[in-house]
């Protein structure tokens, strides 16, 4: 083990559908936190944002869900995991510009199609697994 | 290009940390999708944009921002300003349109973000 921790470290931060006025800040929390652990700079960016968007997406589309994170010696393992509508076709999900994002979620900026493929293109490993009509989750493993 | 610089041409009042108007930005980016602002995540850079609430402004921290310019007259929502305030990243608001801004600098030596 490595002079950072004899310990895992983890966390979780609790999502909110629809709830925007705090959007962003489990990521922004977790990113303070990774940069105050001496994580890579490099590490710290692919994680926050792969972070902030799996969190926008509980926020748009689902109704609640939780971002959970482990810290080990050799990964950082972020797990964002919503109770929502779920995802019909993962594939198609996955495509660069595909998008369902409700208008009022287009007005805010957000619905370019670009959250998923950013998350994998952030990860070194890439699950998502949903069940319509109980919920998504997503887990990305960056290696440190 | 250094923030002070880039306020003057743009003619834009700075409302939030004017302490940093040395800071040197070597690239700039115009969008009003945030998740363009994640994906061509470069250092040092600009975001000029439309959008005016918070989100604008924690995509900017974990995309490494320095600096967000608001479009034609756009003046960003307190919240907006207050999290700008705590993470020290500069706001400035300029009357041109998107367009007009992004020339304007362009044309003064600012490149935009390069093909990735
Ligand atoms: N947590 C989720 N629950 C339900 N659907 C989702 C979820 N995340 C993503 N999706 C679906 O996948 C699509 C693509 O997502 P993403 O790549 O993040 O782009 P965007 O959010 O900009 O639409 C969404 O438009 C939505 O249809
Ligand atoms: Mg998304």
């Amino acid at each position: 083990m490595s002079a950072r921790s004899n310990v895992p470290i983890e966390g979780s931060f609790q999502l909110i559908g629809g709830k925007f006025d705090k959007a962003g800040e489990a990521s922004t929390s977790l990113k303070k936190k990774l940069t105050e652990m001496g994580l890579n700079v490099e590490i710290v960016r692919r994680a926050s944002i792969a972070t902030f968007e799996a969190e926008i997406n509980v926020i748009i589309y689902a109704a609640a869900g939780w971002l959970r994170y482990y810290i080990t010696d050799d990964t950082l393992r972020i797990v964002i995991e919503d109770m929502g509508p779920g995802i019909e076709n993962i594939e198609l999900a996955m495509q660069e510009g595909y998008s369902t994002a409700p208008e009022w979620a287009r007005a805010m900026g957000w619905g370019a199609g670009m959250g998923l493929p950013n998350m994998k293109k952030n990860s070194d490993k890439f699950k998502i697994d949903s069940v319509v009509g109980e919920g998504t989750t997503v887990e990305m493993i960056i290696n440190l | 290009m250094i923030l002070g610089k880039i306020s003057e041409i743009l003619e834009a009042a700075v409302v939030t940390n004017p302490g940093n108007l040395d800071k040197d930005i070597k690239w700039a980016f115009s969008t009003d999708l945030l998740s363009n602002v994640l994906f061509y995540f470069i250092p040092d850079s600009l975001l000029l944009t439309g959008l005016i609430h918070p989100q604008v402004v924690r995509a900017a921290e974990v995309a490494n921002i320095d600096g967000i310019v608001f479009v034609q007259g756009k003046k960003p929502e307190a919240e907006t300003i207050a999290l700008a305030n705590e993470k020290k990243i500069t706001l400035l608001v300029t009357p041109f349109c998107m367009y007009t801004a992004s020339g304007k600098l362009y044309q003064a030596g600012l490149e935009g973000f390069p093909e990735l």
